[in-house]
Formats: structure tokens, sequence, C-alpha cells
């Protein structure tokens, strides 16, 4: 079995603030880590290498920097990384990112290919579907759990808001990850050795050109584009209470109740 | 020339069989209307699925003038492919200027296929969305900090020479909330976003409205059924919307466990409310995921959130923030949303909680003496 895990190196959002004079955000010192559903993607085709046998790509699309991402993943136990990385491919949106990463897998090869849900940073879930409808694969998204059944078929439950199935899909096919499917691992001593001792494949666009339109990537091939980017305006401050007994807390509550018609 | 503003109706199967159509879909009828009014559209509900009975004439009574319905087997139980199929289909053969999904798992399942099928843009979660330009304006000058000098300059003259008057600026959270942008999608058509349940108002319904119910015939083949169901679980206590409540008493980590719920509960109950809770309570399982509040949760704006013992971390903001009355209580006075609520109590929620349980169920029983 040959899997390609897609994955995105992100801000940390919790620590992530936005300057209120220039709306933008504050980058400085903010940590970069493996967008969360992504960790699980990879988990997710350790696993599958691990009872089954699966030989393991990793692929990110990034800045040069994003290397230590791809790394990470190597020192969980993928096989072999590979880094998008070019000045074209710079403000690519959804349309135009799915287009590049799927370029560089139909040329990586695979039977399964696993996203993340979601990033952290863009919150869109639309890369995963993206891929998959460029690479004409089924998929299902929001797996929860994932099992091998022999050949080549999986079983997923698909989380839904008030309802969850299980999906029979025969490979090739895209499963975009939630963090339910698994607990993923740390990377051991091991395999942070031999991560650094390993390539990691760099991918330009002169890598890609071949079979990539230049007028669907990037920035100006993006069909969205940021029309503006602000802050939100603080709530109008409230009161704060300290040190009172219990029963003034409680007054202090009922009143408020009380004046905006609550009860 | 693309027309039209297009909603893509969602339905769900329930645990009787029955296809239901879901809440996320009337708001969205009900803003496309409103959209509708500043381009000079018509709007027109897409609604997919097999054997309706009265759901189409709804949709008109919501306000959509047409409804073009998809009645399929290949359509129950929701399956990627044939969905993406019929909807791609109707954008090609009717060209709307936009169309709009709820931002639940089919419609962000479904929509970046479509997009990708007719090479367009999508922009996902939208919490706004304007045509207008004046009321866009009116919208950043309230709600953001947006410099005074760029929202004027929206309007001027050299930027209404360059902006289609037709262009829809999609409003999004990004960054877990900590930032907003305004995304639009000018050189390819349709216009399409997905859209966050529980953020548009719901319409009011017109008994008298009169619209055209229209078949749409799509081409099945049984190799669109790409995967197959093998089973379908609903969860066994009834699932509570949370988005519904009119009051919300949230808990976070400060309540410790399972337990600190079972005391916000006899609270929740005594004001007309429910119970809803922050990430960490769901994570570490202490109350179900359909209560949850915030980024990767729900969007709610209840009348009043009462947060016991939430820090407020701006991806629990972004769920909770538009609530119109806040009320914390927390032993943290420093916290973020002790300074975002209307009235920040620092206490021990232990000890407050079932004395306010009691005074309000006091001040409740006095009430319905009188």
């Amino acid at each position: 079995m040959k899997i390609c895990v897609c994955i995105k190196q992100v801000p940390d959002t919790a620590e992530v603030k936005l300057d209120p004079k220039t709306n933008t955000l504050i980058r400085d010192g903010v940590p970069s880590i493996i967008n969360h559903d992504d960790r699980s993607a990879i988990e997710t085709a350790i696993q599958l290498k691990e009872q089954y046998g699966a030989h393991v790509s990793v692929v990110c699309m990034g800045p040069p920097q994003a290397d230590i991402a791809l790394r990470e993943a190597l020192a969980m136990g993928c096989d072999e990384a590979y880094l998008l990385s070019a000045r074209e491919f710079g403000g690519s949106d959804t349309y135009a990112t799915a287009t590049i990463i799927a370029t560089a897998l139909r040329k990586i090869g695979f039977d399964l290919v696993i996203t993340g849900r979601q990033a952290i940073d863009g919150d869109t879930a639309q890369v995963g579907p993206q891929i998959a409808e460029q690479l004409h694969l089924p998929q299902v998204t929001y797996a929860e759990e994932l099992k091998y059944e022999g050949g080549d078929t999986l079983i997923v439950r698909r989380q839904f808001e008030d309802q969850s199935h299980m999906i029979k899909i025969k490979m090739p096919c895209l499963i975009t990850a939630l963090t339910e499917l698994n607990e993923p691992r740390y990377m051991s001593v091991k395999g942070i050795t031999s991560a650094y001792q390993q390539e990691v494949n760099v991918w330009g666009f002169d890598a890609l050109k071949d079979d990539l339109n230049p007028a669907w990537i990037g920035l100006k091939g993006s069909p969205t584009n940021v029309f503006q980017s602000f802050g939100k305006q603080l709530r109008q401050a409230g009161k704060v209470m300290t040190g009172l007994s219990d029963e003034q807390a409680v007054d202090a509550i009922m009143a408020k109740l009380i004046e905006r018609h609550i009860i | 020339m693309a027309k039209d503003i297009f909603v893509v109706v969602e339905q769900r199967v329930d645990e009787n069989g029955v296809c239901v159509v879901q809440k996320v879909g009337i708001e969205l009828i009900g803003e496309a209307c409103k959209l509708a009014k500043d381009s000079g559209d018509n709007v027109v509900a897409v609604l997919l699925g097999h054997n309706f009975t009265d759901q189409a004439q709804m949709l008109i009574q919501y306000g959509a003038s047409k409804v073009l319905v998809v009645d399929s087997e290949y359509l129950v139980p929701f399956m990627t492919e044939p969905y993406v199929k019929a909807v791609t289909q109707i954008v090609r053969d009717y060209e709307p200027s936009i169309v709009l999904f709820g931002a639940s798992s089919i419609g962000r399942d479904i929509a970046p296929r479509v997009a990708g099928r007719v090479h367009t843009g999508l922009t996902a979660d939208c919490t706004r969305l304007d045509i207008d330009v004046a009321k866009y304006q009116d919208f950043l000058r309230r709600t953001t900090s947006l410099q005074p000098e760029k929202i004027d300059a929206l309007s001027s003259p050299e930027m209404a020479a360059r902006l289609d008057p037709k262009l829809l600026k999609m409003t999004r959270p990004a960054f877990g909330g900590n930032i907003m942008a305004t995304i639009v999608c000018p050189a390819y058509a349709p216009q399409m976003a997905t859209v966050r349940p529980g953020v548009m108002e719901m319409p009011e319904k017109n008994p008298n409205a009169k619209g055209i119910v229209e078949e749409v015939k799509v081409d099945f083949v049984p190799e669109d059924r790409n995967v197959e169901i093998l089973s379908t679980e609903h969860p066994k206590e009834k699932i509570v919307d949370i988005t519904d409540a009119k009051v919300l008493v949230s808990g976070g980590r400060g309540v410790g466990g399972p337990e600190g719920f079972d005391l916000l509960r006899p609270l929740a109950k005594e004001l007309g409310g429910e119970v809803s809770s922050s990430r960490i309570g769901v994570d570490n399982g202490w109350i179900e995921k359909s209560r949850q509040v915030g980024q990767t949760g729900k969007t709610v704006h209840p009348n009043l959130y009462l947060a016991c013992g939430i820090s407020g971390a701006i991806q629990h903001q972004a769920g909770m923030e538009s609530s119109e009355c806040i009320i914390a209580i927390n032993k943290d006075d420093k916290c973020p949303m002790m300074e975002m609520a209307d009235l920040g109590i620092q206490a021990d929620l232990f000890k407050i909680v079932p004395k306010l349980t009691a005074a309000v169920k006091a001040y409740n029983e006095k009430k319905n003496q009188l």
C-alpha cells in the first residue's frame, strides 16, 4: 500500500495576536507546529504501515521553513518527505493549493491519500476535498475511525453533527482525518536522528511545471482573494466585581438577570 | 450573464427515516432574500433528496421564489458524488451569480468539490455576506477595527469604477478568530460560500407566498455511488441544539469534571436554558460534543451566556461573543472572559452556582404566584 499524507505547517493560533494599527498578524515569536488534524493523519498512516506494511510519503506545501515539519513527520515514522516550495505557489487559495498538491501526488503515486480535516489557521476544510476532486478520487471527510479490511477496502466512520456513518470505500481514495482518530505519537530519539540523515525532496515550480498550468496557481491563479482583513472591535467593557461574599455575588447576578429581562 | 442567488438546502434522514430540511438552509434563504433586494436577483432554493412531501412549498413560504427539486433514490442516504454531480449540473445549466451552502459536515463535504469541478472560488464558514457597499461599510464601522479612512475609500469613485456592483463580500473569521477577513471572487462564477449554521437570522414564514417548483432531471449511474454506507448510528440521547437556546449556562476547565456539569444543569433548567461547554469539557469527555461552543464547536448568540469557570480563549470567544448578555463566574478576575463579560464575578462557582440556582428558583416561584 502506498500512502501519501498531506500536512500543513501552521502558526499556533492560540499564540497569534493582531497588530491593532496595521490589522496584520503579529507572527514574531509564534511557534510553528504541524496542524493538529494532520498529525492524526500521519499517525493513521504509520499505524497502517506497522500493521499491514505500507510506504508512507509525507507532503507539505509551504516556505522553506516547513522543512522542520516534514522532518518531524519523518521522525514519527514516515518513509519519505516532499516539500513543495516556490515563489509561484505563494498566495494560493484552496483551489490553487489543491491543484499544486494534486499534481505532486500524481507524480509521487498513491493508493491512499490522507489529509487533516482542516487547518487551524485558515479553518476552511476545503483543500482535502479539492485534492480528491482534482484526482477524481472518492472521499470520506470527517473520519473518526479507520480500519483496513484487506485488498483495496477501508471501513471508515464518518462523523456528522447528529449521527455517524460506517462507510466502505475502495482505494484509491482520499480520507480527511479528525483528531478523534488516534493519539499521535511523539518522535522517537532514533527517529529524530534518522530524520536528519534523510533528504527532504524539495520540489519547486520546475519540478511540476510539465503538469501544472501556471495560470491556475499562486495569487494570480486563485479564484478568491482577500479584499480586506481586520480585527474585531472589543465589546464595551463590563464590570468585574471581586472580593464579594457569596450572598453579594448572587445578588449582583440576580440584579443583572432582572435588569436584562432574563428572568 | 450570471444571475440569481441559489441556496443549496440540506436535508438529513432522521432516526425515523424521514427527510428533514436542516435549519441552516432556511437561514440561508432568509439571508439570500436580503442580498437579493440589494442586487435585484431572485432567490432559488435547490432541494436534493428522495420522496419529498411539502418541503418545496415550505421553502417558498420562507422566501424562495423558485425551488429546483432533484428527486432520486441516489440522494438518500447522503453520499458525496451524487450530490456533487447534481449541484454541478444545476450550476452549469442555470449559471447562478451566487451559490450558498450551509457550513455543515455535508455542505463542507460537497461545496469544495463543486467549486473544484466548475473551477470557481469558495469561501468557507462565512459569518457575514454583503453586496451593497454602504451596508458593508456600516458593518465595518460598527464592528471592526478597520481605520475609518480605509472604510470610506470603499465608496470612492475610483473604487466604484473598479468594483463589480454585484460583487459578493464574504466575511469570515480566520486564525482561530484572531482576525476577520473579507474574501471576494471577482473573476470566476459563481461566487460560492458556505455559511455557519446559527449565524444568519431565521426568516418569517409567509403562508401566502407563491413560487415555482421545477423538477430537474439528473442522469445518475451506479458508478456515482462510489462508496457504500454500511450503517448509520443515531446517538441514543436526543441531541439538543444549543444554538436554539435563549440561555446557555456554560462550563469550562473550572468545573473540574462531569460532576461540575451536574451542578450547572439545575441552574440551566431554572433559567429555561441549556448547558454548554468550552472545548476542554468535550475533550475530557465531561460532556457531549454537540454542546461545545467555539471555533471548532457551535456559534451561539443567546440572550444570556453564563460562563462558569471558562477563561475565554479566543477560539471560545469566536463562538459566543455575539451573546446579548455575558456573565462570567471565575476565580481569576483577570482572565479574558471576565474582561469581555457584561458582569464578571470573581468567586468559587461551586459555592455560587447552587445558591444562584436557589435564588432563581425562589424568584420564579414568587413571580408565578403573582
